[in-house]
């Protein structure tokens, strides 16, 4: 009964995100409602991530193929398309590079000025909000906890 | 004829089909181009092409698989609770990033737009062509947007930036590894994050985390600027 158990909840939550789609006046899609109520439960621990996982899981991996029907419309909708997808390709190499530039370069100079981060020895700061921690410590703190993706 | 306009799995089976060779294809050759969702589109559109079955008898089954889009979407945040104890150590180092991330994608599509003199409806179908397709349908659906302009668009990005992220670090000398992760999930999403994870441990962590956070930004900052053009 596990995976009627996960379905309920995660199915129950969506409903409850399109509820406040409805409901709200805010350009917000109902899964993104959904996304906050879930990590609010998670947080909170009213939902377990056990009680999510298998499905949740399950969802993630076969989400890719949701958005092959919406790439395909390009079959239907080629006429209204075509005089756009020369520009629309242009601004998207274009803007990929400037977010990606800018992206990077905010964090290397608030983690220090593009340093290389070889050390590693300091002990990071737990917790803080604060922007006083150096490039090492977050190295040394992000290879403790990563690679969970 | 009728089997084929009639059918509740065809254009279902047709869609896991195209996907998953273009997962074998990816796989043989391992080039960033040729994505699975790029290939398993182009798949789909070629077979319907071919046997001249119109796009809304595909749809009529393979939208089915779009209803499930919502709840996954509702999923993202199992991966975002679990990199949350990074975005709480760094918060300001990552939401500053981000933001910066967002802000220039907003301004530089703006700009461009009005360069192209595009219309309001493909501006804001442009507009989250950086982030992940789940929550960038929904917004662009939101704005009034065209949903196919925008996965379009977010397809051409995400490959895009993960055949060029590591030249940009290069020239831009972009040299900490949560700096090339927080920007390769920003700018390139999921294909993003795909390269992140083959550069570190660090990257790949940062650049999912991005996924969640900057999606989530855009959800607000797309709002503010759709009625700019």
């Amino acid at each position: 009964m596990r995976y009627l158990k996960e379905c309920a909840i995660i199915f129950g939550i969506t409903l409850a995100g399109e509820l406040l789609n409805a409901v709200l006046p805010l350009p917000v899609p109902a899964g993104v409602y959904g996304l906050f109520l879930l990590l609010l439960c998670l947080c909170t621990g009213a939902v377990k991530l056990a009680d999510v996982e298998a499905t949740g899981n399950f969802l993630l991996d076969i989400m890719p193929v949701m958005f092959v029907p919406a790439a395909a419309g390009l079959l239907d909708k080629f006429g209204v398309m075509k005089p756009i997808l020369l520009p629309l390709f242009l601004i998207c190499l274009a803007s990929t590079l400037i977010v990606m530039g800018a992206t990077g370069k905010v964090t290397d100079w608030i983690l220090g000025a593009g340093k290389e981060p070889d050390g590693a020895e300091t002990k990071g700061t737990r917790g803080t909000r604060g922007t006083d921690q150096n490039g090492a410590a977050m190295k040394k703190a992000e290879t403790k906890g990563g690679g969970r993706s | 004829m009728t089997f084929v306009q009639e059918s509740m799995y065809l254009g279902f089976v047709l869609t896991l089909a195209a996907y998953l060779c273009g997962m074998a294809v990816k796989k043989k050759f391992g080039w960033a181009v040729l994505n699975p969702l790029l290939v398993g589109s182009l798949l789909v559109i070629g077979v319907l092409l071919l046997t001249g079955v119109e796009y809304q008898v595909y749809n009529q089954s393979a939208q089915y698989i779009s209803y499930l889009l919502t709840p996954a979407t509702v999923c993202l945040a199992i991966p975002l609770y679990k990199q949350l104890h990074l975005l709480r150590k760094h918060f300001a180092a990552i939401i500053a990033a981000i933001a910066a991330g967002v802000a220039a994608s907003a301004a530089s599509i703006f700009a461009m737009c009005m360069l192209f003199r595009l219309d309001h409806i493909t501006y804001v179908s442009i507009l989250p062509k950086s982030i992940t397709t789940a929550i960038g349908m929904g917004v662009s659906e939101e704005a009034g947007g065209m949903v196919t302009i925008t996965v379009v668009g977010i397809i051409i990005t995400g490959i895009f930036g993960n055949i060029i992220g590591e030249t940009v670090f290069r020239v831009l000398k972009i040299r900490h590894p949560m700096s090339k992760g927080l920007a390769l999930g920003t700018a390139a999403h999921a294909i993003g994050t795909a390269k992140a994870l083959e550069l570190g441990e660090v990257e790949g962590a940062m650049a999912s985390l991005s996924i969640a956070v900057a999606g989530l930004m855009t959800v607000i900052v797309v709002p503010l600027v759709s009625g700019l053009i």
